[in-house]
């Protein structure tokens, strides 16, 4: 089994500052009204340096790294 | 046939304690064991408010080994307009869902038990529950709490949020998820009020009886609402798999004078008439044809109506029962909203035509913190293609001339998600 690390967002509490896009631009772009779009797909190893800056930058803290299972 | 609707009269009041045994004998709770989760993985029952999950799958996965006990709630909050199946359940056979709900906290070690549904069935609710309490059946004290009525307050976060005190509306469960760290913080299993009358039939006949009929994938009955037709709306019982042309055939009308049908209710999919002959009552077939069973509701359209405007009409809906807490959902539902009321009734001022409308689903989709906007998406992408000719036209000719025809689709009186919640 391979670790899988993936991001997710609370959207719940996501208000669409933008910080996340800033800091990880290879895999989040920002919607018209400003929210992130994110794919579920795994963060690659040489990514995942920029996926944990990003997520630990929100200021909201909705955004996390989730490690699974695949 | 029928399991869930034996001895049940089209009108009629509550089936009593005293009649419930007679149809379907006692079910000695105390008896109840973790063995009835191997019972319920051998006669293969799916959850039937939606979502058609393995329903013993769902049971092994609710943290029973922990030093919290769970929590069972029957989820009979049904928001969706188009189904009345778990009202029907809940207000004439209150016993079997109670049996279920029951069975469920005996299996899995429950030690609360909270039966949620609208404020309109508490009533009726709490009187069965009192006269179960007076003949000793429920090891676990069941409680009745009532769910506002809105289209997400029977989302599971909404549940756990609800009987947690604060607003019913979907939660971020995307780090702990309910089955871990649901109502109270416990482990929690949200269960649909019908799944639970199938379980309190397995409890007392077992797998084998329920595998009776049905297919093998997806063995058993369900409750299917049935509207659109002069006969108003119907809720009848069919075995998973018959064919839905066979289905239609168990309530009088012809299929002759509808333009498509909506599968699945308001976060469903539309389908053409001859597609809908093709589908069967499995999730698998549904999803074949872009759709879902959702709750198992069927409304068929007929050609009296403009369609375009039954669609602007539930999404204008939809966009309102949004709980307002996610970005996509909030700012994507208002602008397909917009986009799907010029449709149907300004076209002329619709830039682009249907392709912006498709731009948006394709925006919207997947990025909710619940389902609630992807429901929307399949709706009105299903509807852009079903009725691609009423689409066509509007936007050479504008309006068509059904544009003030009486509604068919039903629109509760609504307030917002929030406003609900405020009683």
């Amino acid at each position: 089994m391979k670790r899988r690390v993936s991001l997710v967002i609370d959207r719940t509490t996501c208000d669409g500052r933008g910080l996340c896009a800033e800091l990880f631009p290879e895999r989040i772009v920002l919607d018209p009204w400003g929210y992130p779009i994110i794919d579920g797909d795994a963060i690659p190893r040489s990514l995942l340096d920029h996926a944990r800056r990003a997520a630990r930058s929100c200021p909201l803290l909705a955004l996390h790294l989730i490690e699974g299972r695949q | 046939m029928p399991r869930l609707l034996a001895g049940v009269e089209p009108t009629g009041g509550e089936i009593g304690l005293a009649e419930h045994f007679a149809q379907w004998g006692v079910l000695d709770l105390r008896r109840v064991g973790g063995d009835l989760v191997d019972e319920l993985e051998a006669s293969g029952l799916v959850g039937h408010g939606g979502a058609w999950f393995p329903v013993a799958t769902k049971w092994r996965s609710i943290g029973t080994r922990g030093t919290r006990r769970p929590v069972v709630v029957a989820n009979g909050a049904e928001g969706e307009p188009a189904s009345s199946k778990d009202a029907l359940l809940l207000s004439r056979m209150p016993h079997l869902v109670l049996d279920g709900a029951s069975a469920a906290a005996a299996a899995l070690g429950a030690s609360r038990v909270v039966v949620y549904v609208p404020a309109r069935l508490t009533h009726g609710i709490e009187r069965a529950v009192e006269a179960r309490r007076r003949h000793g059946l429920d090891p676990v004290e069941i409680e009745v709490v009532s769910a506002p009525d809105a289209f997400i307050t029977g989302q599971e976060s909404a549940v756990v949020s609800a009987l947690d005190g604060r607003p019913a509306v979907p939660s971020f469960v995307g780090l702990q998820p309910v089955r871990v760290r649901g109502v109270g913080g416990r482990p929690t299993l949200v269960q649909n009020v019908e799944t639970l009358a199938h379980v309190a039939l397995i409890a007392r006949f077992g797998a084998q009886w329920f595998r009776a009929i049905g297919t093998e994938q997806f063995p058993g009955s369900m409750l299917v609402t049935l509207s659109g037709r002069y006969a108003g709306t119907v809720v009848i019982e069919a075995p998973l798999g018959l064919p839905l042309r066979e289905v239609l055939a168990l309530s009088p009308g012809s299929e002759s004078n509808y333009r498509g049908a909506l599968l699945g209710g308001y976060g469903g999919g539309w389908v053409s008439m001859p597609t809908l002959l093709e589908v069967d009552l499995t999730e698998t077939s549904a999803r074949s044809w872009n759709t879902t069973l959702g709750a198992g509701v069927v409304v068929l359209l007929p050609h009296s109506v403009c369609p375009l405007v039954e669609v602007a009409r539930v999404v204008r809906y939809m966009e309102r029962q949004q709980a307002g807490q996610c970005g996509p959902c909030v700012h994507g539902l208002a602008a397909l909203d917009e986009a799907v009321r010029c449709l149907a009734l300004q076209p002329a001022s619709l830039r682009g035509g249907v392709e912006p409308i498709l731009d948006l689903c394709a925006l919207i989709d997947g990025r909710g913190g619940c389902r609630h906007p992807d429901g929307v998406v399949r709706f009105v992408r299903s509807a852009c293609s079903v009725f691609s000719d009423e689409v066509a036209t509007h936007l050479r000719h504008g309006p068509c001339h059904l544009i003030d025809a009486a509604p068919i689709l039903p629109i509760p009186h609504f307030r917002s998600a929030h406003a609900a919640n405020e009683r």
